[in-house]
């Protein structure tokens, strides 16, 4: 999802735990939350750093295929909507890199080891937005493929990493509901806007399903993360979520999803429907999607841009402390 | 690397007057823009009327291997709960 591939620390059977790795597993077994300062296995903290890290990262990234169409919204209402969605992101992304701090990392770190190509985010952001369309889909698709992952992270075993989910949550379905209601308006629009909207659903549904991660059976990392309950449910399964709850509304749209093997299973009470094509999601996150590197570089352009604008502030902020304390004596 | 902004605490009073609340944390230069930026990152939606800041270095936090001996002393003083105390139905509400 917005944290795809975690790899996750270790996983040890209830005999080889030690009894502190014992008395941990049971509290979480429990419902408890693990607080930032209590003990916890180094494994549970270094694989939390990653997950929560990368959905930071995520987030913040996730800025950059939508900031590219508020300057071109169609409407002043549709910009000054684009704006907020996009200014939610930054805030998610805010409340997770504090989150991730309280594991004791500092977010610079992560910043650095984002731009150092070291940490990953999301690989549906290396997707480019080319039309207003795109902007329907992305709050349709990819917020609520997001959404299907964060409302169960909600209880996740680790106090700040579900606060802020709750936060997170709370800001989503506006999202989604912008994006759905650029695709009605697309879909019921002229023959041209149509097959924009269905352009859009053309691109973004498998790049969509592969937010979820790879197949349960390619994911190797998922059994410790689960038991920590820092992951809550297995990929396919909220795959097979995502997908049930997206036909009907593409159906009320008029647009056809594009997969040919998509079909209601009465059995499993579900529709069958194609993989993506996995070779291009690992192509993709090992930086060859068509838009790894603008993405990436438009952070690290930021970033540098932006340092002489951080470090004038924090002299500011010295000088007038350096003032207050002079007049205070 | 240059010098990360220092972390602060933030809490929100919301609508009903209800006491200042821990909402989160964030990075700043100092309490001016601290404020500034938490009326920007947790109150989008009109959720305080109140912020406050504080250097997150600031905080003393209890011990959490200290929790048993720190609160053990309330779990036996059940009788400050009005529950422990049988009031007849006669009496009516109290
Ligand atoms: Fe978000
Ligand atoms: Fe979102």
């Amino acid at each position: 999802m917005y944290a795809q591939v975690v790899k996750s620390e270790g996983s040890k059977t209830r005999d080889e735990m030690t009894p502190e790795e014992l008395a941990f597993q049971d509290r979480i077994d429990r419902g408890e939350k693990i607080e930032p300062k209590e003990w916890m296995p180094e494994g549970y903290r270094k694989t939390l750093i990653r997950q929560i890290g990368q959905h930071a990262h995520s987030e913040i990234v996730g800025q950059l295929p939508e900031g590219n169409w508020i300057t071109r919204a169609p409407t002043l209402e549709r910009k000054a909507i684009l704006l907020a969605k996009v200014q939610d992101e930054a805030g998610h992304g805010l409340y997770l890199y504090s989150a991730a701090e309280t594991l004791g990392v500092s977010r610079d770190e992560l910043m650095e080891l984002l731009h150092a190509g070291k940490m990953k985010y999301s690989s549906i952001f290396n997707y480019p937005t080319l039309t207003w369309a795109d902007m329907g889909a992305v709050g349709w698709l990819v917020d609520g493929a997001a959404i299907m992952n964060q409302v169960p992270l909600q209880r996740t075993s680790y106090g700040p990493y579900s606060r802020a989910m709750i936060r997170i949550c709370k800001e989503e379905s506006f999202h989604q509901r912008q994006g759905y209601a650029i695709m009605m308006k697309m879909a019921q629009g002229t023959p041209a806007q149509k097959r924009m909207a269905q352009d859009a659903l053309n691109r973004l549904w498998y790049p969509s399903l592969m937010m979820f991660g790879p197949s349960d059976k390619d994911s190797v990392h998922s059994a410790q993360s689960m038991a920590w309950k820092i992951k809550m449910n297995t990929n396919d399964e909220l795959r097979q979520k995502f997908v049930d709850q997206t036909v009907p509304q593409a159906e009320y749209l008029g647009l056809t999803v594009p997969d040919p093997d998509l079909k209601w299973n009465e059995e499993k009470g579900g529709y069958d429907f194609s993989e993506p094509d996995w070779s291009e999601f690992y192509d993709v996150l090992a930086g060859n999607g068509p838009c790894n590197k603008d993405r990436l570089g438009a952070r690290v352009k930021a970033w540098e841009d932006g340092a002489w604008f951080r470090d004038a502030l924090v002299v500011h902020a010295e000088k007038a402390a350096a003032r207050r304390a002079v007049a205070a004596e | 690397m240059s010098k990360e902004w220092p972390l602060w605490e933030v809490f929100i009073r919301g609508q009903h007057g209800l006491n200042h609340r821990h909402v989160g944390s964030l990075h700043a230069p100092d309490a001016e823009m601290a404020i500034l930026n938490a009326r920007d990152v947790y109150t989008r939606r009109n959720e305080g009327v109140s912020i406050w800041v504080v250097p997150s270095a600031q905080i003393t936090a209890s011990s959490p291997s200290e929790k048993g001996p720190l609160f053990e002393p309330s779990n036996s003083k059940v009788y400050r709960h009005p529950t422990f105390f049988d009031i007849p139905d006669e009496v009516g509400h109290m």
